[in-house]
This record gives C-alpha cells, sequence and structure tokens, in this order.
C-alpha cells in the first residue's frame, strides 16, 4: 500500500511545472512530507523489527528491483529527511529574490529537482540491485548538477557544473567497474548482495579500492575533492546545505555498504581508510583557515568532517581486523553519529551563511563585519553551528569525537606496537583538526559577524525572514538534543553498529559515561546561568557605561580601518602552513623616497595543490597538447583529400613492405 | 571534595607567589602575597565600561571562560580520591571545555573591532591550537601505560616501578610545566608584564574588559594555574599516603610550582613571537618521545 503511495508522490513531481510559481513551495513541501511521512514510517519499522524490511519496488528491464530497508539505511534515510526537509522550508525564502527573475518552468526545474535529490538519495540507500543502484545514484549525480547551476546565467557557475558533472561520471564509472569485476568472477547477484560471494573468496582490496574511488569522489576525500570547494558556492545555499549535510554523505553510505561484506583482510582497509581520512581532515581544515568565500570556506569544512567521519570508520575497520572490540564500536559508532551531526551543524551553518550573502550580496567575509546587531538570530544560529563543528560540548559535535576518542584510548593498552602507533597518529590528528576547527571558526564567525563593517554592503542590512529562520530552530533543537541528551542516541546507533559487529552491546556501557556527561554540560550551563545573575545584581549596584574601544588613546580615524581582517587573522598559520595552503601575497613595496605613503593594494590568493597538479595541470597540458594536433584540423576540403591520399599511400606502402 | 577546596585555596595565593619570587629575584620591595585578591575585590566594588562596538557575545564571553575553568576545577582528583565529577574519557571533556572558554574569549575579543586585541586573539587560537596534541599524546602515555581513561583512575594506577618511569613521570612533568605555562599565557610564549600591546597574546585580549568581566578573567587564570599544580601533584602523590601527608605534599608541589613558575620568569626572556609556534610544537615532540617510553615500558618495544 504505502509503495503505491510513494510510486504516486514521485509520479506526481511533475505537476510543479503547470502551477504558478507562488505555490510550487508549498505544493513541493506537500509532497516532500508524503515522502518523509512513507520512508520514516518504514525506517522505524526496520528499527524496530529484527529482520531486513523488503518489499518489490518496480520491475526494470524484466527483473523486479526490491527495496531492502535494514538499520543502516534506515539511519540514512532519517537522515536525509532531516536535511531534506529543512532545506525546503529555507528555499522558501532564499528563492523570494528569484522569482522575478526566473519564470516559472525554472523555477518548478528547481523544485522538481530538488525533491528528485531527496527521492533519489532515499533510493540510494534502499536499493541494492546494482544496475539499479547506479541508475538512482546517476539520477542523484544528474539532478544535483541542474541545482548547483540554478543561476546558469552566470558563466562561471555552469562551468563549475560541468566541472561536478564529469567528476562524478568518473567515480559512476569506478563504480561501474567494480561491481562488473565481482558479477563476472564469480558469477553471483550483480547487486551488493553478489559481493558478500566474491569478498569470501577473493583479496577484498582491489575491488574495495575500485569502490573507495568511486564513493569517495562524492564523498569528497582528498585528494579526491576537487569538484566540492566550487561547487558548494555556486550552488543556491539550501542546495548547498543539502549537498554538504547529506548528498557527500552516500559516498559515505556506499563505502560502509561494501565494508559490511567484507570480513577477511581487513587490516590494510582500515589503514588505509584511517589514513586518507587524517589528511582529509588536516588539510581540508587547513586549507578553509585561508579562504575568504564563506561558503569555500565550509566546503572545505566538509572534507574535514568526513575526515572525521572516515577516521571513526577506519578506526572501526581495524578494530574488527585486530580483534579489539572496543576500538570496532567506539570506532563506527562514533563515525557513524558524525553523519548525523554534521548533516546538522553543516546545514545550519550553510542556511545562516546564504541569509547573510541574501542580504549582503556578497559571500566575501572581508567586505562583512558587525552583523550581528542587524542580523542576531542569523548569528547566533551561525555561533550554535561554529560551536558544535568545533567539537566543543555541550553540542553534539562533542559526542561523537568523544565516542571515537574513547575507543582509541581505551584500546591503547590492548593495543599491539602497530596499532598503538597508529592510535596515536590518529588522536593526535583529531586533536590538530579539533584546534584548528576552532581556528577556522574563530575566525569566520568574528569576521562577519563581530567588530564592525568592512564595507558599504553592511549598511542597510536587516535580519531575514521568518520562514528562513524556522529551520535553523529545528537543526538547533536537534544539535542540542543530541549533545545535552546523548545517551537518547546510544540504542538507535547500537542497532546500526550491529551490522558491523556483533559486540554493539559495547555501545550500551557507554550510557554511564555519555548520562556523565549530560550531567556535567548541565551543571556547566547552570554555573554560566548564576553567574550571569551575579554580575546582573553587582552591575544594578554600579555603573555601567558605555563608549568606545581602547585605541590607544587615538581617537582620530575610524577603528573598523586597523580593525583585523581575515587575511590577517589567518596570517600566523599561514606562515606554518604555507606548503599546504599555498597563499600568494601582491602587494607593491614601498618605494625609498615614498614619504608618505599612498594608498595602494594587497591581495592574498589561496589555491588547492592538490587541485592543482591532480586536476588542473594535467588537464591543460592535455587541452594545449590537443590544441597543437589541431593545426591539421585546417577547415579546408583540400587539405582533408590530402590526409585521406597520404593515409592511403602510407597504407600501399606498408602492404607492399609486409609490414601491416 | 578535597580536591576542590584544595584547588581553590592554592589557586587564592599561587599569582601572589609568583610576584614575590619575582620580586625577591629582581631585588624589588615585595608586595603582599594578597596583592592579587586585593585587586580583585577592588574590581568587584566597580562599574563596568563596556565597548558601543560590542555585542552580546563580549558580556557572556568572561561568564562563560570562568564556568569553564570552574567546571574544569571539578574533574581533577586528588590523590586516591577521584573529583567530583569522574568518568571514562573524562580528559577529553576536561580539555574540550576549556576550549569552549577559549573560543568565547577569542571571539569576544574580536567583538571589540580593535586591531590589537585581534592580535592577541590569533596569537591566541593558534597556540592553543599547537599545545592540544601534547595534552593528548601525554594523557594517552599514562593510559596505555595504567589501561585507564579517567584522570583519576589514570592517577590512581600511576606506580612509579622502574627507572624508566621515572623518566617517564620527570618528562611528563617537565611537558606539563610548560602547557601550564602556554595555556596561562606566561613565559616564555607570553610576558604578562610586558608594556607593549603588539607582543602581548592575553593581556591585550582583555584590554577592554572591566569591573566584574575582569575580575573573573583574573579568577580564572589563578585556577588555572592551581589545576596544572593539582595534575602535576598528582604525579607524585601516591594514594597509599594518609590524608595529611598527601595534603601537606599537595601544598608543598603547588608553593614549588608557583616559585618555579616565578623563577622561569625571572630569568628567561620572552621568545621571539615567530618562534613561539615551534617552540610550542616541541611540547609535543616530547609527549611523543614520553609516549614511545611508555612502549617501551610496556614491552610492546623490545630492546636487546
Amino acid at each position: 500500500m504505502t509503495i503505491i503511495i510513494l510510486q504516486i508522490i514521485i509520479i506526481l513531481t511533475i505537476v510543479l511545472f503547470i502551477l504558478p510559481k507562488q505555490h510550487q513551495n508549498n505544493i513541493s513541501l506537500l509532497l516532500q512530507l508524503g515522502i518523509i511521512g512513507i520512508t520514516s514510517f518504514w525506517a522505524i519499522k526496520a528499527f524496530t523489527t529484527s529482520n531486513i524490511l523488503e518489499f518489490p519496488f518496480i520491475n526494470l528491464l524484466g527483473h523486479s528491483v526490491s527495496i531492502k530497508i535494514d538499520k543502516l539505511s534506515a539511519f540514512f534515510i532519517f537522515v536525509i529527511n532531516l536535511t531534506s526537509l529543512t532545506g525546503l522550508i529555507y528555499a522558501k525564502g532564499y528563492l523570494k529574490p528569484y522569482l522575478q527573475k526566473k519564470n516559472a518552468t525554472e523555477i518548478a526545474f528547481h523544485y522538481f529537482n530538488f525533491l528528485w535529490l531527496h527521492i533519489s538519495m532515499l533510493l540510494v540507500v534502499m536499493i541494492r540491485d546494482a544496475l539499479a543502484f547506479l541508475i538512482v545514484w546517476e539520477i542523484m549525480s544528474l539532478v544535483s548538477f541542474f541545482l548547483v547551476i540554478f543561476e546558469s546565467e552566470k558563466k562561471e557557475t555552469v562551468k563549475i557544473g560541468l566541472k561536478y558533472l564529469i567528476q562524478m561520471h568518473i567515480g559512476v564509472v569506478f563504480l561501474m567497474i567494480a561491481f562488473i569485476i565481482a558479477c563476472v568472477q564469480t558469477g553471483a547477484a550483480f547487486s551488493f548482495d553478489g559481493l558478500s560471494i566474491y569478498f569470501a573468496s577473493h583479496n577484498p582490496f582491489p575491488i574495495f579500492l575500485l569502490f573507495f574511488i568511486g564513493f569517495g569522489i562524492k564523498a569528497g576525500f582528498i585528494p579526491l575533492h576537487s569538484w566540492l570547494p566550487h561547487a558548494h558556492p555556486a550552488a543556491p545555499s539550501h542546495v548547498s546545505g543539502v549537498m554538504s549535510g547529506v548528498m557527500i554523505k552516500m559516498g559515505i553510505y556506499g563505502i560502509l555498504r561494501v565494508l559490511s561484506y567484507i570480513h577477511e583482510d581487513l587490516f590494510g582497509i582500515g589503514v588505509f581508510i584511517l589514513v586518507i581520512s587524517l589528511v582529509s581532515g588536516i588539510i581540508g581544515v587547513s586549507l578553509a583557515i585561508v579562504q575568504h568565500d564563506v561558503k569555500k570556506l565550509l566546503a572545505y569544512h566538509s572534507i574535514e568532517n568526513i575526515g572525521i567521519i572516515g577516521i571513526g570508520i577506519g578506526l572501526g575497520v581495524i578494530g574488527l581486523a585486530e580483534n579489539m572490540p572496543v576500538l570496532a564500536v567506539l570506532g563506527f559508532g562514533g563515525g557513524i553519529l558524525h553523519i548525523l551531526n554534521h548533516s546538522l551543524f553543516k546545514s545550519l551553518l550553510f542556511y545562516t551563511a546564504g541569509s547573510v550573502y541574501k542580504q549582503t550580496h556578497t559571500r566575501n567575509i572581508e567586505q562583512l563585519g558587525g552583523l550581528i546587531k542587524k542580523m542576531p538570530k542569523t548569528a547566533l544560529f551561525f555561533l550554535l553551528g561554529a560551536l558544535a563543528i568545533s567539537g566543543l560540548p555541550p553540542f553534539n559535535g562533542f559526542v561523537s569525537e568523544f565516542l571515537i576518542y574513547s575507543g582509541m584510548f581505551k584500546s591503547l593498552h590492548a593495543g599491539s606496537l602497530l596499532t598503538d602507533i597508529v592510535l596515536l597518529f590518529s588522536f593526535s590528528g583529531l586533536a590538530i583538526i579539533g584546534g584548528l576547527a576552532i581556528f577556522c571558526f574563530t575566525k569566520v564567525f568574528s569576521i562577519v559577524f563581530l567588530g564592525t563593517g568592512r564595507s558599504d554592503k553592511t549598511k542597510n542590512v536587516t535580519e531575514v525572514e521568518p520562514v528562513m529562520i524556522i529551520p535553523d530552530f529545528i537543526i538547533g533543537f536537534f544539535i542540542l538534543l543530541i549533545g545535552m541528551g546523548s545517551f537518547l542516541i546510544v540504542q538507535p546507533l547500537m542497532n546500526v553498529v550491529a551490522i558491523f559487529t556483533e559486540n554493539a552491546s559495547i555501545l550500551s556501557e557507554m550510557t554511564s559515561v555519555l548520562n556523565k556527561i549530560s550531567l556535567s554540560s548541565g551543571i556547566f550551563i547552570l554555573i554560566i546561568g548564576i553567574i550571569w545573575l551575579l554580575r546582573a545584581w553587582q552591575q544594578k549596584r554600579h555603573q555601567v557605561l558605555e563608549n568606545s574601544t581602547w585605541g590607544c588613546g587615538y581617537t582620530g580615524a575610524n577603528p573598523a580601518l586597523h580593525q583585523y581582517t581575515a587575511t590577517s587573522y589567518a596570517d600566523n598559520f599561514v606562515q606554518l602552513s604555507s606548503k599546504v595552503t599555498n597563499v600568494k601575497k601582491e602587494f607593491q613595496e614601498f618605494d625609498v623616497d615614498e614619504i608618505f605613503p599612498k594608498e595602494r593594494s594587497f591581495e592574498t590568493h589561496s589555491s588547492d595543490v592538490f587541485e592543482d597538479n591532480l586536476v588542473t595541470k594535467p588537464t591543460n597540458e592535455t587541452i594545449s597538447f590537443l590544441e597543437k594536433i589541431a593545426v591539421f584540423q585546417t577547415g579546408k576540403i583540400q587539405d582533408y583529400l590530402l590526409y585521406a591520399l597520404v593515409f592511403v599511400i602510407v597504407i600501399s606502402l606498408l602492404t607492399y613492405f609486409n609490414l601491416l | 571534595m578535597i580536591s576542590l577546596l584544595l584547588i581553590l585555596v592554592s589557586a587564592l595565593f599561587f599569582v601572589g607567589i609568583i610576584t614575590k619570587i619575582k620580586a625577591k629575584i629582581a631585588a624589588r620591595k615585595m608586595p603582599s602575597i594578597l596583592q592579587p585578591i586585593y585587586d580583585v575585590i577592588r574590581l568587584f566594588k566597580k562599574g563596568a565600561i563596556y565597548s558601543s562596538t560590542t555585542s552580546l557575545i563580549f558580556k557572556i564571553a568572561p561568564i562563560v571562560y570562568f564556568s569553564s575553568v570552574l567546571l574544569a576545577v571539578f574533574f581533577i582528583p586528588f590523590g586516591g580520591e577521584a573529583g567530583l565529577l569522574s568518568f571514562h574519557g573524562d580528559f577529553v571533556f576536561f580539555a574540550y571545555l576549556l576550549a569552549i572558554g577559549k573560543f568565547m574569549m577569542i571571539i569576544a575579543a574580536m567583538d571589540t573591532g580593535s586591531g590589537f586585541e585581534g592580535m592577541g586573539a590569533n596569537r591566541e587560537a593558534l597556540y592553543s591550537m599547537l599545545v592540544e596534541p601534547a595534552f593528548f599524546i601525554l594523557t594517552a602515555s599514562v593510559a596505555l601505560f595504567t589501561n585507564n581513561i579517567s584522570f583519576h583512575e589514570l592517577f590512581a594506577h600511576f606506580h612509579i616501578g622502574s627507572n624508566l618511569s621515572y623518566a617517564i613521570s620527570i618528562a611528563s612533568i617537565y611537558v606539563l610545566v610548560y602547557i601550564a605555562m602556554v595555556e596561562n599565557s606566561r613565559m616564555p610564549v607570553d610576558d604578562p608584564k610586558t608594556h607593549l600591546e603588539l607582543t602581548m597574546v592575553h593581556e591585550v585580549m582583555v584590554l577592554d574588559n572591566s569591573g566584574f568581566d575582569l575580575a573573573l578573567i583574573h579568577i580564572a587564570t589563578w585556577l588555572k594555574f592551581a589545576i596544572y599544580g593539582s595534575l602535576i601533584s598528582d604525579f607524585i602523590i601516591k594514594s597509599t599516603w594518609n590524608l595529611y601527608e598527601q595534603i601537606a605534599v599537595y601544598l608543598g608541589v603547588q608553593i614549588a610550582f608557583a616559585c618555579l613558575v616565578g623563577i622561569l620568569e625571572a630569568f628567561n626572556a620572552r621568545n621571539k613571537m615567530n618562534k613561539n609556534p615551534q617552540w610550542i610544537i616541541v611540547l609535543s615532540a616530547l609527549a611523543v618521545v614520553v609516549f614511545l617510553t611508555t612502549l617501551i615500558i610496556t614491552q610492546k618495544i623490545i630492546l636487546n
């Protein structure tokens, strides 16, 4: 019954094209609520029963494709539904200025794609059949491509969109090859389930590597990430929020799904995932620090967080391989919980950053400042997201990082020399990532929202309309719920982790620890409250004045002139990390006889070393090589006849001398 | 509970002792050991001036900072006794709790829109980022050694058996002392007595704080010193001693630590600003040495 309703809703998405612009958001929301209702119902059912939920979905080329929901799928269904819902609510406000610029079909096409992104992601996590999986995977890439190039009147956006589309197709090729090899070599079913037969009898690493590259391009592991920092800024903010919040997690889903079939030779795979993740985490956040475009900065943070998720998963796999159940359970548990956590705070950050963009029309943080006074709600929600993504208590990011840390520290004593060294690198890496995230988010929050405005763009800014704040409230609620009530998630998390290891009950031993964390967080907030009241009481009895910021006695100029900028804030880090961040400064030295310095400019540019060397450089070299070959393409029919003649002569000569 | 009281008491006198030692070495007339307390009481009796550039962040930050440090005190064990709050992995919470306080202080400094405070803020952000791994590697070494992962158990089971474990304790205390110096923005990373804003770190971040807020920030500094002093004493105190011995040794360690800070500050010059990161990273390197030594002790690395 429910399956038919879902099919009807999917078909009904076409209705959007015949509706007037004003109603499209509401109708999409209605359809989306239908989808969410049905799939969440399935997900809850999958969570509460011990069996895998399975029923036929459609007929594809003569064989029936069924939907299969286990607890991993169910978990992802929740994540997808939540963020897609907030995205669509946010879109209502965000797209308002575009309603005048774009016609009904364009807007309808956008909402249609948005719904289809939601649907395709759901199908990705529900379908096991390889062919159908690749089809929905392809739909997901395609509709997200259309979503990215929403502002297709900008040439740059289309270019970025194409770059995205091409990279997604490279990824799909790897997936296809991996499935085909597994299928051909064993004759098993062309589906995920067929992989278990392959992995039982073959060395899993080569096929896993193919899957990892295919899924890793989607997830954005360094060095497969180069589409990500471009596509996120180019897309409208609700799309960036959903893409960064959940779509890149489909890559993680794929990796997890493949891993669930591998039971032998796991150590190498675990170390491989861990190393790539540590590199992604540290380099991702380092590159984030030097960005001036707030959405690009957030995109690099997605890479960092994919890294943290990967660290959890990698440690989990090592734990399985080395027979260290605590490491396995807490690694997988932390990594999987971080998927949910990241989808929450990253979408929150993208929505609030989008609100800033909508009101100021710039994403360059060097032109912003002082917005907390003009957009207080947006600012506070951005701060909430910033604190959560930095992994600070009492917010949700801390809980998942804490689980990973616990797993590592608990396993140190039992581990062999090799695992201990691996763990040393992991927790130092995680600590560095945490520190750098704090560095980055103190920078972006204070440059955008604090101090005074750095350009005219901040002058006539007002708070965004309420509909754009609603999603922030929803997400903020969940961030605090997981942060303060972390014991609530233990049971569901245990169910998901049980797919990978039979010792998942170790997680329930964490309940008492998590309770104490909640208690500590409660006391923390209580102390803050008490001292706040104390100060209010103290300050009532004394004079409280307002004056200008202390400027070393100098009051001649606008204080904003000597305010710190994002570049200056990042400067001391850039000096340390010049190899990775690759920042170039452009400025003119002072002349010797220049007594009174004239006004001059200073610019910094950073570039991504991996993108430069792995994508841009080879592409440019190929293009320049092909351009050289292009001298043959003269466009004159005589030349082409000459080529044909030369060809015939060469062939006959070769035949004559018996060289062919 | 004892631990909380002891930390609070030693915090009251800590900075006084440092000042006294420094004055003594410089052959200056010494201020009373209670001078920092008088200063704070005076601040509590005052009103406040807020910059018109600042927002809510500036008002809430000192409170969050102080609360985070105060709550951190709850986690510190004393001798064989656990802190008020103690659970597996509490030191991770401890480290991240201090981090949220720092986060708020950094953005509060940026909130004033002052170039000076920006300078302090970004230095603080960089240094605390760099020192983070050292703390984790150090605690991990002890966790590896004792197979425990809460502050209380770490120290309760930290038995000094062989020469190598003496080496561990000495190296750990060395690293902890310097972590404390970085966390409290003291020499050789930062000179609290400098008069030039351009070379300040912590002091320049709180230029615009006054009255109640400034008092909170001062008290938080005392508490931080006392926290690290307690951690050092935990390396030394054995849980088998009776309570009075433990308290006596504890206070002795706190006083010795305060004197040490005073002596270090009196004889050391501040690092060049751009040498600081390198200097802090050395602490992590030392912590790695401790970790590797622990691997030898636990016979995971077998030397022949």
